[in-house]
Parts: C-alpha cells; structure tokens; sequence
C-alpha cells in the first residue's frame, strides 16, 4: 500500500495563513540515511514546515516531492510511508498502551497486529504497563510510547517536533540510540529540536529557520552552534 | 469487511471505547437533556394539563441543544492531544473516518433519547408507547440527520479559536428543516388522534434530508479536513 523513496526535496515551498506569512520560498532536501535538524527560534516556521512534510498542511505554493511524485499525486498511500512524533504525542490518554497501538496499527493496517503491537511495547520499555492507560504514564513514558506508535508501520520518513522535551538524561540517551538505529536502516529522518546537546550528537545537517525563511542549510559537522548563534541567538540589529 | 467500513468501525469503535471508560460526554449530555426537559415541564405543564404539541418540541430541542454538548465534548477530547490529526495522517480514506465519528455520535445521542423520551411521556403525558417503531424510526432518521451536519462542522472548528460559539451559529439555521420534521412528525404521533401516515411523510423528508447531508459530508470532509 505505501511506496518507497530515497529522499524528499521541499521546493520554494511558502505558506501563508492570511496575511500572516509562515514560510517563504524554503527549498531543501533530505536523504535517506540521513538525519536532518531544523532549528530556530519560536515562530520560525518550523513546525509549519513539519506539518507540510506530513501532508497535513498544503503549502500556499511550491511543492514536495516524495521521491518523484507530490502528495496530491501519490494520495493517500503516502501517508502509509510517513510517521510524525509531534508535540501532543497523538495519544488517547483514556486507553490503554496497547489498545492506543492496537488502534493505530489497525488504522494502518499492519499485518500481525499483536506481534507488532508487543515488539513496539517491549522497545518502549513499557511490556509491564501495556494494560495500564496512557493519563496514568510520565511524560517520558507517553513520549516512548508516541515514538514507537509514530514508528508501527514501519515508515520510510519519520517527522519529529521536539522529541526530546521533558525527557530525563537516560530517556533522552535511549531516544538518540533508537533514532540512530533507523538512520543506519535507511529511514529519513527530520527533527525539530532546541536542545543543542542532542542536536550534536544526532544530526547530519542543519537547517536554520527564522521568520519563515531557511537562512542556512549545511552538514553538521560541529557546527551546530555556530549556525545557531550567527542566526538565532545573535541579537537584532 | 472493506477497508472504509473497517475504518469506520475502529474509529466508532475507539470512540464508544474512551466514552465508556470515562462517561465524561454521556453523563453531561444526559443530565443537560433531563434538566432541560424539566424546566420546561415547569414552564408549560399547568395543573397537570400541558399545552399541546409542546412535548414534541420540549422533546426535540432537548435532543438538539444535548447533541450540540455532545458534539462539542467529543471533538475537544480530539483536540486535546492532537488526535484528530493522528486520524488524518492515516493512509485511509478520511471520509470514512468521517463516517466512525458520526456512528459514535449517532449511538450516544441515542442513549440520551432513550433516557429522554419516557421523561417526555411522563412529565407531558405524550403516549409514547402508542406507535413506538415510528417514533423511534423518526429519532433515528432525525438523530443522523442532526449529526451528520454536526460531526461535520464540530471536525471541521476543531483548531478554531471561537469553536464554542461558531458550532451552534453553522449547526442550527442548517439542521432547522430536520428538527421542524422531527417535530411536526412526533406532534403526529402524539396528537389525542395520532396520524401516522402524516408522521410517516415527516419521517420520509427525514431519510430525504440525511441522505443529502450525508453525502454533501463525505463529498466536503477530506477537501475541508486539509489545512
């Protein structure tokens, strides 16, 4: 049902809500294998962009392309090779572990739901709390979970909004390592994120947002926090 | 079973899930419906004599005021955790999503009618039990009707600042021809001489409304459910 792609180019793409602009004319390109940051301050358009990526916004003009093809043109089968982590974790706190999975699997429609459904809640650490409902867990336990639900389908590219808040050191340090294990398969992954630290140890390259327009779009390579200084942190003229 | 249909089912089915486990919704909507019902009967029951025709109406704008809660809790739950747009982000057909949420919807609002109805036919000695498929088929056909605009509008404010306000404005002047069948059909039913080929007309402009509601919402649902 869903098809496969090595890498997905944002091309001039602008949103507008209103009069208010959002993005404008950001292009960039991410990779299979590859791990792309998006930085910036509040309101640079960063999750906007996110949420283009993941077919839930359409963009006032431009386009993205999914391998060859837009979203309008692949329908809803593209949404099959997408997995977005986002803020709110997408989760019903009135269920249990397992049943959210349960639920989202089915939606999918994953084959082998119960052995899939187990291999996520074991990989969440959660297998002891897999009857217990989601309002009950920490925020550590509900980002775990979300992660592992945002991953059940096996998606080719993985979207996540600040994936590291309220996440304690060893939660975080489990959290890279698993994202580090899907870059190595060959997943594409686009990560917004403040905290510099983690963005250091994960990212291949960065791209830096501010007021809706990518200011810089480089390899990583320990220059995270000269671009985040040049371009987010140094004070307005 | 086809892919919508199953869709349908998981999403009614998740909905009637959380709604079971918390009663947050029904509990509301039925004590809104019940006290509704009572301050009216104080209104216009005189010396035990109420006035006539008013227990269809009393009976309706229960069902319709209850339904506007109903909808409003429902869909703030989605927006709570953003689980709306977990919904959209399946590679489903989301007219068929569309399709889960009014189910849900329908079956809760029919819980709240059965606890309504017989305090209707107490409280207003309406004879309830006089043709009860009839009754209960126009509560049925008017229930979708009602929430098939309702389910639509209430996804459609759900990122919406002024939703609260702006569901009501949207529903009511659209869903007045469904509450003037639903009523003038049960006023048919609990006239002292009852017509139910009158309530039966009623009844058929009812399955005429739904089913052009029904088809303009999953025609608009994926085109207004993308940002």
């Amino acid at each position: 049902m869903s098809f496969d792609f090595t890498e997905v180019a944002v091309r001039d793409v602008s949103r507008h809500y209103g009069r208010r602009r959002a993005l404008s004319h950001v292009s960039l390109t991410c990779r299979s294998g590859e791990v792309l940051g998006l930085l910036g301050p509040n309101g640079a358009g960063k999750s906007t962009l996110l949420a283009i990526l993941a077919t839930l916004l359409a963009p006032s003009a431009g386009e993205v392309r999914y391998g060859e093809r837009t979203a309008a043109e692949a329908g809803p089968s593209l949404r099959a090779s997408l997995g977005f982590l986002a803020h709110d974790l997408h989760l019903y706190p009135e269920l249990t572990a397992a049943e959210n999975l349960r639920f989202f699997a089915r939606l999918y429609g994953v084959p082998d739901v119960p052995a899939k459904v187990s291999a996520a809640l074991d990989r969440a650490g959660l297998a002891s709390r897999r009857d217990d409902i989601v309002s009950g867990f920490s925020r550590g336990m509900r980002q775990r979970l979300a992660l592992e639900r945002a991953l059940l389908h096996d998606p080719r590219l993985l979207l996540l909004d600040e994936p590291f808040t309220g996440l304690d050191d060893a939660s975080v340090a489990a959290l890279v390592a698993r994202l580090r294990e899907l870059r190595a398969a060959g997943r594409i992954l686009v990560v917004v994120t403040h905290d510099l630290d983690v963005a250091e140890r994960l990212l291949d390259r960065v791209a830096v947002l501010k007021d809706g327009r990518l200011v810089a779009c480089d390899e990583a390579q320990g220059r995270i926090r000269e671009h985040y200084r040049a371009h987010v942190t140094e004070p307005r003229a | 079973m086809p892919m919508f249909l199953k869709v349908a089912w998981l999403v009614m089915r998740k909905d009637l899930t959380v709604e079971v486990r918390s009663r947050e919704v029904l509990y509301t909507t039925v004590f809104f419906a019940v006290a509704c019902v009572l301050v009216f009967a104080f209104a216009l029951v005189k010396e035990g004599r109420p006035l006539d025709d008013a227990a269809a109406g009393i009976m309706w704008i229960s069902v319709a005021f209850a339904g506007t809660l109903a909808l409003g809790r429902t869909f703030e739950r989605e927006r709570h955790s953003e689980t709306l747009r977990a919904l959209m982000l399946a590679p489903t057909s989301r007219p068929a999503i569309y399709v889960g949420k009014l189910l849900g919807i329908v079956l809760l609002l029919l819980v709240v009618e059965a606890v309504l109805v017989p305090l209707v036919g107490l409280l207003f000695h309406a004879p309830i039990a006089s043709q009860p498929l009839t009754l209960a088929s126009l509560l049925v056909f008017g229930t979708i009707g009602f929430s098939a605009v309702g389910t639509l509008f209430a996804a459609m404010l759900v990122r919406a600042r002024s939703r609260d306000v702006m569901l009501p404005v949207l529903l009511y002047p659209i869903t007045i021809p469904v509450i003037i069948a639903g009523v003038r059909g049960t006023a048919a039913l609990f006239d002292p001489e009852p017509s139910v080929d009158l309530a039966q007309m009623w009844m058929a402009l009812l399955v005429f409304f739904d089913i052009v509601f029904v088809t303009l919402s999953l025609w608009t649902f994926e085109p207004l459910m993308t940002e």
